[in-house]
């Protein structure tokens, strides 16, 4: 996918003029707040489950080699093949060779943010193989040629005319003035259309959620039933999963999916959690008779022991995109690539560089609402914070804002001249304010007084010039 | 080759080389020890307790439940179900021993297949292993009595679980596998599938309103046995 984050200001600009968006936004934060406190206060054991969550995570990252190879024995023991690849081209050849191995024509796929990492669709396009998204959000967005908006509700920044103009101008063997009263209608079509390809496909693609050391098994969590037809009906399955995937044992997994669908949907549990483990067994009636694991790196083992490995407890719940007031307001494609919100703007310059993506850490506002949903505790603002460090040390912070910043921080070692920097400042913007109570436009600060006020200081000094008064006042 | 690539990746991350001979063993005991976690006090109750609970949860994600006395009544049970939601009397079963030794041949309206499911399907008959009251969930591991299909492919599922087997958490259920159940590829327990359902398959893509039956079947009965 196309890198667009270094326009995110002009991205989340236009995202804000987007009446359609605005709309769909306002609607689905407040009910994804909804659901999920509604699901956390029914488990009082959710706040300890998450520092288990953490911990479970931490003990994987610390014994990450270990736990991929285990993984892999076990995967290979139940017939399976495991393709190791550090890159997204080794990835996308791996799949490809797969499918022509296979025979492929048409291929389904069950969602998968790595997926959409790797581009694996217009791969498979370019290369004659006709991938199928069956995942209603994703189905929809394939039909209108977009990329998901969120990392679960991929087509969250839709409305309900949005879906019904596709479908009518998508599947064109139908009449045309057919209804779509219900929403129930809408899914009618897709469920119709998608299940003639679900039988025709010979391979089945989906991602994974957690993958199982103990087992060798990938673990699939979905509502809709998509991703298990995916894996089941074709002849091959291919199960693509990043390498921070792995967990040690079912009972790890468990924990995690305790805290999975609750941070997510609000739910207690998702309607199907599937564990795969290898080919069809004797006798069995049902099943793919390849079973096939991606294992991808794609630069996540270079985040391994810096300040970003807390990042790859990530279980992509969304929670922080749900909670966060920036993402409220821009939705996901202003981000610019396949992770929105602030796990994007954490993972987003680690994976694609922060020259590339440096912005991102700067769409915040600190409030720490996302670490304080996040069920594993990643401490996003923190490593948001890092990210604008490195901005900043490798110079790829504008210059104007590099010499104010600079400016800033000669003064702030300075505790005689900040003193006297800031009594000139006070006193002139007290003077021009005189009788104003505030400023709606300031000269240099345009972007901060756009969207808010700034109060005139009263007369009477800085802070430390009235504190040392008052100390003096008091001494007397 | 890639594999070295990575693992060599993660080492220098993690500044050590391969992990020593004894710290191996710690983990492979982990692994073989496999150690539960905080497991939540909502389904610690007595096994009446735990049944209860179980029923209120699959009802509460939009499933049904039926109570029979004992497995002699699972037909007419399924029977007048599939009467009450104007259904036909067609219908796919797994072929598992249990199922296969309920009296059909007195309920000779009933049209039963014993096979995996086929796209046209309406109604499948399934054998439950084990149900888990923590969240109204069945676990459905594949085995040639169990097949994959007939959870999925099907608009109405019907699964057979006798009460005995509902434990209270999903730790719980994953003891049971691991002690019944052998896999004849790998030696272990786990089959090439387990599914765990809870509820009727649901999307929440369209303006984020719940719509039950996307893919997979729009109804879940159990006919809960004993
Ligand atoms: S960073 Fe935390 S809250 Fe955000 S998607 Fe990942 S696990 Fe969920």
């Amino acid at each position: 996918m196309h890198v667009t984050s270094p326009a995110f200001k002009a991205n989340a600009a236009r995202a804000l003029a987007d009446t359609g968006l605005q709309k769909a936004l306002s609607r689905s934060g407040p009910s994804a707040h909804a659901k999920r406190s509604r699901a956390v206060a029914a488990l009082p054991e959710f706040e300890r489950l998450r520092e288990t969550g953490r911990d479970i995570k931490n003990h994987t990252l610390a014994n990450l080699d270990f736990y991929l190879e285990a993984y892999a024995a076990k995967v290979e023991a139940a017939g399976g093949h495991v393709h190791w690849c550090s890159t997204a081209e080794e990835a996308r050849a791996a799949v490809l060779e797969i499918c022509r191995k296979a025979g492929a024509r048409t291929v389904t796929k069950g969602k998968s943010m790595i997926s959409e990492e790797l581009g694996i669709n217009d791969h498979l396009e370019a290369n004659g193989i006709e991938p199928v998204e069956t995942d209603l959000g994703e189905y929809i967005l394939q039909l209108r040629k977009e990329p998901p908006s969120h990392i679960i509700g991929p087509a969250f920044h839709l409305n309900r005319e949005d879906w019904e103009d596709t479908f009518r101008k998508s599947h064109i063997d139908l009449p045309f003035d057919r209804s779509f009263a219900q929403r129930r209608d809408i899914l009618e079509e897709a469920r119709g259309r998608l299940r003639a390809r679900f039988l025709a496909a010979d391979v089945g693609i989906t991602g994974a959620n957690f993958l199982i050391a103990e087992t060798g098994s990938s673990v699939i969590v979905t509502n809709e039933g998509n991703g298990d037809l995916t894996q089941t009906l074709p002849r091959v399955h291919i199960a693509l999963a990043s390498i921070e995937k792995v967990v040690p044992t079912l009972e790890d997994c468990t924990s995690l999916l305790r805290l999975l669908a609750r941070s997510a949907t609000g739910q207690d549990f998702s309607v199907y959690t599937t564990f795969s483990t290898g080919v069809r067994r004797q006798g069995d009636l049902d099943g793919p008779e390849e079973y096939h694991v991606v294992l991808v790196d794609n630069g996540r083992s270079n985040m391994v022991g810096t300040e970003f490995q807390d990042m790859l407890r990530c279980i992509r719940c969304a929670a922080c995109m749900n909670h966060c007031p920036v993402y409220g307001v821009t939705g996901g494609h202003a981000y610019g690539w396949v992770y929105p919100g602030p796990m994007g703007s954490v993972l987003t310059p680690a994976l694609v560089g922060v020259d590339k993506a440096g912005h991102l850490p700067n769409a915040s506002t600190f409030c720490g609402r996302c670490e304080s949903v996040c069920p594993v505790k990643i401490p996003l603002p923190k490593l948001m914070r890092h990210w604008r460090e490195r901005e900043f040390e490798r110079h790829l912070t504008p210059p104007t804002q590099r010499r104010a910043l600079r400016l800033w921080a000669w003064l702030a070692r300075r505790p005689e001249a900040y003193r006297l920097a800031m009594r000139l400042g006070i006193g002139a913007l007290a003077r021009f304010g005189r009788g104003k109570g505030a400023f709606t436009k300031l000269p240099g600060a345009g972007g901060w007084t756009e969207g808010r006020d700034l109060p005139a200081p009263e007369p009477g000094g800085t802070f430390m010039d009235r504190y040392q008064r008052q100390q003096r006042g008091r001494r007397a | 080759m890639s594999r070295e690539a990575i693992l060599g990746g993660i080492r220098r991350g993690l500044k050590r080389g391969e992990l020593p001979a004894d710290q191996q063993a710690m983990l492979r005991h982990r692994l073989e020890s496999h150690p539960r976690h905080l497991i939540p006090a909502r389904s610690r109750l007595p096994h009446d307790g735990q049944v209860a609970l179980f029923i209120a949860r699959v009802e509460a994600e939009f499933g049904t439940v039926e109570r029979v006395p004992d497995a002699a009544q699972v037909p007419a049970a399924l029977m007048d179900y599939l009467a009450g939601q104007n259904l036909g009397p067609r219908f796919v079963m797994a072929p598992h021993p249990e199922l296969e030794g309920l009296p059909w041949a007195d309920h000779p309206l009933l049209m039963v297949e014993r096979r995996r499911a086929e796209g046209t399907d309406q109604v499948s008959l399934q054998h439950g292993y084990a149900g888990i009251a923590e969240t109204g969930t069945l676990m459905l591991p594949a085995a040639p009595g169990r097949p994959t299909t007939l959870n999925l492919l099907p608009e109405t599922e019907v699964v057979v679980l006798h009460a005995d087997r509902v434990v209270g958490a999903y730790e719980e259920a994953w003891d049971l596998l691991r002690a019944e159940n052998r896999d004849a590829l790998t030696g272990g327990f786990m089959p090439r599938n387990v599914m765990l359902v809870t509820g009727p398959s649901r999307s929440a893509d369209i303006e984020q309103t719940l719509e039950l039956g996307a893919h997979g079947p729009r109804r879940l009965h159990v006919i809960l046995v004993g």
